[in-house]
């Protein structure tokens, strides 16, 4: 939902839901937001939770006013996705002060500031351009704490002259951040990853694989119509229904259950899943009619949860690089072993 | 709280030039670093994530890291595609 029609910002944007009024600065007049989130805030949210337009839910960058800001007031660096900047306006409700959207390409906070989108050049550009040195006569920037593997809060300093003060990680924490001196306690310093933040994203896990595991499954189904007394395609819904299980377990119980299951490897974590899918499936007689078909199942169902889980990692909020590397190397070998293996048992058991 | 694999973070502190500033602790997102004496210690390297976070920070640069995103699907394209790492580009899937 880009709010200007043409690239080199010749138009004036048409004024969004979220704008509320205008206040007139020594830098021109600057857009006030609403602090409320309206049914379709909350719908929005919902729909990126569900990867509908996830890469498009998008807020033009600038700067934007909350409450009746003065020159005094405190200035908070956003990213121009709008699910982090609604989080950031709901949360000054009460609040007077300015917002700097950053242009991140519609991407989060944490995520830009990896990728460097929301970082020190993208914050000194739009100082310049939003001319907040004539806005506020202070010289202070709050950036979100999740913001700083992409901003060097010294060369912002040194570059616009503003220095940076780290905000707490979550948004809901400014007003106690502003209460209490602009400090964060070491509590409001740390990500967590709760039952709640998994849970909730587990849609976009699971859509995200949903054409993968599509394929796979055609592609196994197609490969146990093999039988001695010829052709058949009366397995294919068994095989469906087996990759579908696995989807499941990779992308929904292993996200949900991810501290319980043991293990410190993802990759780990989804062959105990895997394996104890194969055992309630095998238990109910869902795992095939013939042993080797039963064992080639069992190997592809581990191997896809497994796979899933090692991906997870990206998802996850404490996995460095160097860990998911170390257990790439033992891990993708092996799962691509087993759905080898796997395969070949399912196609020869078939034919047996 | 949750750990990842032991003994793999590749951050460094060089204690000599620390000036014990706090901004390592202040960005850091899971408590790594505490002061003490007047200097910034490592106190639990297992968590880190290699973010980077504390090393473009630090005024002195007396952290390093090889940061990056810690994300199979990034290093997979990675791999593939020769370039980026990250796994948030648009137009695919997580983060």
């Amino acid at each position: 939902m880009s709010t200007c029609c043409c690239k080199n910002n010749e138009c004036q944007p048409k004024r969004e839901a979220w704008v509320i009024g205008e206040i007139e600065t020594p830098a021109g007049k600057v857009p006030i937001l609403g602090t409320r989130l309206t049914f379709h805030d909350v719908l929005g949210a919902l729909k990126v939770r569900f990867a509908i337009g996830r890469h498009t839910y998008t807020v033009q960058p600038g700067l934007y006013a909350i409450g009746k800001p003065t020159a005094e007031s405190p200035v908070f660096v956003s990213a121009n996705y709008k699910l982090s900047f609604d989080h950031l306006r709901y949360a000054l409700g009460g609040t007077d002060g300015w917002v700097m959207v950053l242009d991140t390409q519609g991407i989060n906070v944490w995520c830009a500031a990896g990728k460097g989108t929301f970082g020190t050049e993208e914050i000194v550009n739009r100082v310049q351009q939003t001319k907040l040195d004539q806005v506020v006569t202070h010289r202070k920037l709050i950036v979100p704490q999740l913001g700083a593997p992409g901003v060097s809060a010294p060369e912002v300093a040194r570059q616009c002259g503003f220095s940076v003060v780290y905000g707490p990680v979550r948004a809901e924490d400014i007003p106690f951040f502003l209460e209490n001196n602009f400090t964060a306690i070491p509590e409001m310093r740390r990500v967590r990853f709760a039952l709640r933040d998994r849970i909730a994203v587990i849609p976009v896990e699971l859509i995200i694989w949903f054409k993968q595991a599509l394929i796979l499954a055609a592609v196994l189904a197609l490969l146990s119509g093999f039988s001695r007394d010829g052709y058949s395609l009366a397995h294919a819904p068994h095989a469906f229904g087996l990759v579908f299980a696995a989807w499941l377990t990779g992308g929904a119980i292993v996200p949900m259950l991810l501290p319980f299951i043991p293990g410190h490897a993802f990759s780990l974590k989804g062959v105990w899943a895997g394996l104890l899918l194969w055992v309630m499936l095998g238990s109910a007689n869902l795992m095939g009619t013939a042993p080797l078909i039963e064992l080639g199942w069992g190997m592809l169902i581990t191997a896809i949860v497994s796979f899933m889980a090692l991906n997870f990692t990206g998802t996850s909020t404490y996995t460095s690089m160097s860990g998911v590397k170390k257990e790439m190397k033992i891990a993708i070998p092996l799962q691509l072993v087993a759905v080898l293996c796997g395969t070949v048992l399912i196609v020869l058991g078939g034919l047996s | 709280m949750m750990r990842h694999l032991k003994n793999v973070a590749t951050l460094k502190l060089d204690i000599e030039t620390c000036t014990g500033c706090g901004l390592c602790i202040a960005v850091c997102p899971h408590a790594v670093f505490a002061l003490a004496d007047s200097k910034a210690h490592i106190i639990d390297l297992d968590a880190c994530m290699e973010c980077g976070a504390c090393a473009r920070n630090c005024p002195v640069s007396a952290l390093s890291v090889d940061s990056g995103a810690g994300c199979a699907s990034g290093i997979i394209k990675g791999l593939l595609n020769g370039s980026g790492e990250c796994c948030c580009d648009k137009g695919n899937g997580c983060c």
